[in-house]
């Protein structure tokens, strides 16, 4: 599983998308190396998460292109990669969304769940050896995401919030992708178990050298999880930044500035 | 109990042993709150737990607003020397709304969504004095206009799936003050809006809370933005109060609890890996 970790990351050149009328994200580039992790901050409506859902092709695309990127560089081997659209490409590249109330099935088992992408993939039959094998894949998926055998045959609703995000991370990791996009993987819990699965996404990090694509409007947690950061606002790329630069108050945009104040707390008579 | 200065200090709203209790599939009662006692005056009071602790329960509870089934017990819950477990219903609907009012936390889904914002302050504020059409309208503009709106005419105008989060949630505070509350519960008033948009909030709250000397329970599951609003802090744990600690003094918190919610936030200038969890014990939900 090591040996192939960190071969790819990923890349945007000109994102653009396009709601009727309404343009969503502007001409956005962005460069994710293997291994690297990447946030993006902004406000609600800043087109953070229509980045994340451009990159995984959830998004139509009205300009520009995605494309997967190898350690060569960022020109060379994405011949090799791939391409956007295709099974293989969602192979590599995995999502978890932000709500883990509304992005489980409510109707089937956890196991179901995660038998599902092998499933698709061809990697489990449904019958013999390859039926076991994927059994095995579930279990050791939800080992890997501190879940015990008990957690295998409960419904959503008999989980915690914070156990159903582990299951919502063990589904995207169980086709072993290259990229995982983590659209505010946290907002939707308790600050301890936030704690948790920032822990847990650090240490899979770790162990299979996955790039990251973070959205948060959460800047101290995008800069917790993440190297180099993006802060976006209407569709356009404010700065870009590295998580240093921010923890030591380098940063250009006023902008950027509004939001670490906020992220601060509460002044009195400092707020306008 | 006689004298004008006793009178004075009095206390805005007295909560003693207040449990409130729903029950399960088989009958048995499972206390949601437990023994909560605190005194309020004309004070910000922030209530933090995570979900599960009963902070919200606790909030509704004082309002009357706990939901069918559930018991509410207290040895003294008591508004301005009015026994809210024994008064009428007619008085607690008097005074829910009109002295005592609360924020919700998603105005998306706390406003109607078929009237426009204007006419759901009209009606809030009717449903408190007797005030003509006509007036009611030139308060609810004024109150609009007091939370910031720069047009409240055409915000007056629309409906609540037409303004932003934040605008909407002005609006629901905008209702809420408008009969002059003594008492403002705000349920996690901020957490559905952007970092930003928070701060704008909290801001326009705090003014009016300053201005109108008005008591306030603040119930957040942020420690952080709880602390620096407030002036004092209940931390709730499994529907029980760990600790009560002024807001300057949160560093020196003694309970494990409040300590652990504290360490586990990611900081900006601080960076810390793995982050520091929260190691749950029994004892404290005893």
């Amino acid at each position: 599983m090591s040996g192939r970790a960190g071969a790819c990351g990923i890349a945007g050149d000109g994102l653009r998308v396009r709601y009727g009328g309404f343009t969503a994200l502007h001409e956005t580039s962005l460069q994710v190396a293997p291994g690297e992790r990447f946030g993006i901050v902004g406000e609600s409506g800043s087109g953070k998460s229509t980045v994340l859902r451009a990159l995984c092709g959830l998004a139509p695309l009205a300009a520009g292109r995605v494309r997967l990127v190898g350690r060569d560089g960022p020109n060379l081997g994405s011949a090799g990669h791939p391409a956007p659209g295709s099974k293989a490409f969602r192979r590599q590249v995995q999502m978890v969304f932000q709500d883990p109330y509304g992005s489980l099935h409510p109707r089937q088992t956890v196991d179901r769940m995660l038998a599902e992408p092998l499933a698709i993939h061809g990697l489990d039959d449904g019958r013999g050896a390859a039926g076991r094998e994927a059994g095995d894949r579930v279990a050791r998926a939800l080992a890997d995401v501190g879940l015990g055998p008990a957690f295998r045959f409960r419904y959503p609703h008999q989980l915690s919030g914070g156990q159903r995000q582990r299951v919502a991370i063990a589904r995207a990791l169980i086709l072993e992708p290259q990229v995982l996009l983590l659209d505010e993987p946290t907002s939707a819990l308790d600050a301890s178990v936030q704690a948790e699965v920032l822990n847990l996404l650090e240490s899979l990090h770790q162990q299979r050298g996955l790039s990251f694509v973070m959205v948060s409007h959460d800047l101290a947690v995008v800069t917790h999880l993440c190297q180099r950061l993006m802060v976006m606002r209407q569709g356009r790329t404010v700065e870009l930044l590295s998580s240093s630069d921010l923890a030591s108050h380098r940063v250009r945009a006023d902008y950027t500035r509004a939001l670490m104040a906020a992220s601060a707390g509460f002044r009195r008579g400092a707020a306008p | 109990m006689s004298g004008d200065a006793t009178v004075a200090v009095r206390p805005l709203l007295t909560v003693d042993g207040l449990c409130v209790a729903y029950p399960g599939r088989d009958g048995a009662m499972t206390e949601v709150v437990r023994e909560v006692s605190f005194t309020l005056g004309r004070e910000r009071l922030g209530i933090v737990g995570e979900s599960g602790s009963g902070k919200s329960q606790t909030g509704r509870a004082i309002l009357g607003l706990t939901a069918p089934g559930g018991r509410v017990s207290a040895r003294t819950l008591e508004f301005d020397g009015i026994d809210l477990l024994h008064c009428a219903p007619a008085q607690r609907r008097a005074l829910r709304g009109g002295r005592i009012a609360m924020v919700l936390q998603d105005p998306k889904y706390s406003l109607n969504p078929v009237m426009t914002l204007g006419d759901q302050i009209v009606e809030t504020l009717r449903a408190h004095q007797p005030v003509s059409r006509r007036a009611a309208r030139g308060r609810m503009l004024d109150a609009l206009a007091q939370v910031q709106i720069d047009d409240p005419g055409r915000v007056a105008a629309l409906y609540p799936h037409e303004v932003s989060g934040g605008m909407g949630q002005r609006a629901m505070i905008a209702m809420m003050l408008i009969a002059g509350p003594e008492l403002l519960i705000a349920d996690e008033p901020t957490s559905a809006l952007d970092v930003t948009v928070q701060l704008e909030v909290l801001a326009i709250l705090d003014r009016l809370v300053a201005d109108r000397g008005m008591g306030l329970i603040l119930i957040s599951h942020d420690l952080r933005l709880v602390s620096s609003f407030c002036d004092r802090v209940l931390v709730m744990y499994a529907g029980r109060v760990v600790e009560q600690i002024e807001s300057g003094r949160l560093d020196q918190a003694q309970h494990p609890y409040t300590r652990g919610l504290l360490s586990c936030l990611p900081q900006l200038d601080a960076p810390r890996h793995p982050l520091p969890t929260l190691q749950r014990r029994p004892e404290w939900a005893a």
